[in-house]
């Protein structure tokens, strides 16, 4: 990963807690200073969704050319991805917790969520389940795209078709009842960037250690052999 | 008596008005804000994040460190 992207992305972060705290923000009944938290949950989300696309993505050029590079990669961006996808799941549970009267609220967006974080939980058990290399990699690869069918319409289409109390669902375009002056997107999107990059960046050093796992497996091999 | 009649009278409209400006303005952390100690809050999670961003920073150093040491390695095992 390129070294301004990491400078951008702690950039970004530091001005989203500075401005996610000190920025004027719209004053609304029952959520009140809780608000905030959007700048925070939300961004877990996007960043894992983004996350879950690259996986998707190096998973296909992995089936058309079977490379152990884009193996790792599918791997890690879905592992990170995951990590994003649990903190944004905790951190909707306290802000339910105030915002709804309790954590879990069977509300079907917290529900598909909550599915597809076990659709892609799945994907390390199927993983760690086969032991040949080479299957394991066209395996998880294939179950790694119906993962992420699976996941588009569990967050996306499904709670747009009931009633949901998040924001963007039940027919209700997203984000209007928050952002009346737009001024909460100059701190949303930036996290959403920064978040991401930061999911980026520690999928590359998960990558870099397996390929040196691997690495060492070589060399050690070369000596018994 | 009269006078005692018309304090009161004040007093119960302040009160009524007070009550209904309270409700009409969402409850923020403006006390906070107005205090400074929000800037406090600001600070600690800055620390955390500065922490844990130069902590990921160190890793990816030493993770670099482990890959020269293996590129390195590689020709004198072979």
């Amino acid at each position: 990963m390129k070294i301004w992207l990491k400078i951008l992305a702690v950039f970004l972060l530091f001005y989203v807690h500075i401005g996610g705290m000190l920025f004027d923000v719209p004053r609304l009944n029952i959520l009140n200073e809780t608000i905030r938290a959007l700048y925070f949950h939300v961004p877990m989300w996007f960043g894992m969704v983004l996350l879950f696309l690259l996986s998707v993505y190096y998973s296909i050029r992995y089936l058309r050319e079977p490379r152990t590079e884009f193996d790792y990669k599918a791997v890690e961006y879905a592992n990170v991805g995951l990590i994003f996808g649990i903190l944004g799941m905790l951190t909707g549970m306290l802000w339910a917790n105030y915002a709804w009267g309790s954590p879990w609220h069977g509300d079907p967006k917290q529900n598909g969520a909550a599915i597809a974080l076990l659709v892609y939980l799945a994907y390390f058990v199927l993983r760690g389940s086969v032991e040949n290399q080479e299957q394991k990699g066209r395996l998880s690869a294939v179950y790694n795209i119906f993962a992420f069918a699976a996941m588009v319409p569990l967050i996306f289409i499904l709670p747009r078709m009931t009633s949901s109390m998040h924001p963007g669902s039940g027919g209700n375009p997203g984000f209007n009842m928050y952002d009346l002056d737009s001024k909460m997107r100059l701190v949303f999107y930036p996290a959403i960037i920064g978040w991401f990059l930061i999911g980026v960046w520690i999928v590359s050093l998960r990558v870099k250690v397996k390929s040196l796992e691997e690495k060492i497996l070589e060399i050690e091999n070369g000596k018994i052999y | 008596m009269e006078r005692f009649i018309k304090n009161i009278l004040g007093t119960v409209l302040l009160l009524i008005s007070l009550t209904s400006q309270a409700q009409s303005e969402v409850e923020m952390a403006d006390g906070m804000r107005a205090e400074g100690k929000i800037y406090v809050v600001v600070a600690i999670i800055l620390i955390v994040l500065g922490g844990l961003v130069a902590y990921l920073a160190l890793l990816d150093r030493k993770v670099k460190k482990l890959e020269n040491l293996l590129t390195n390695k590689k020709p004198q095992t072979k």
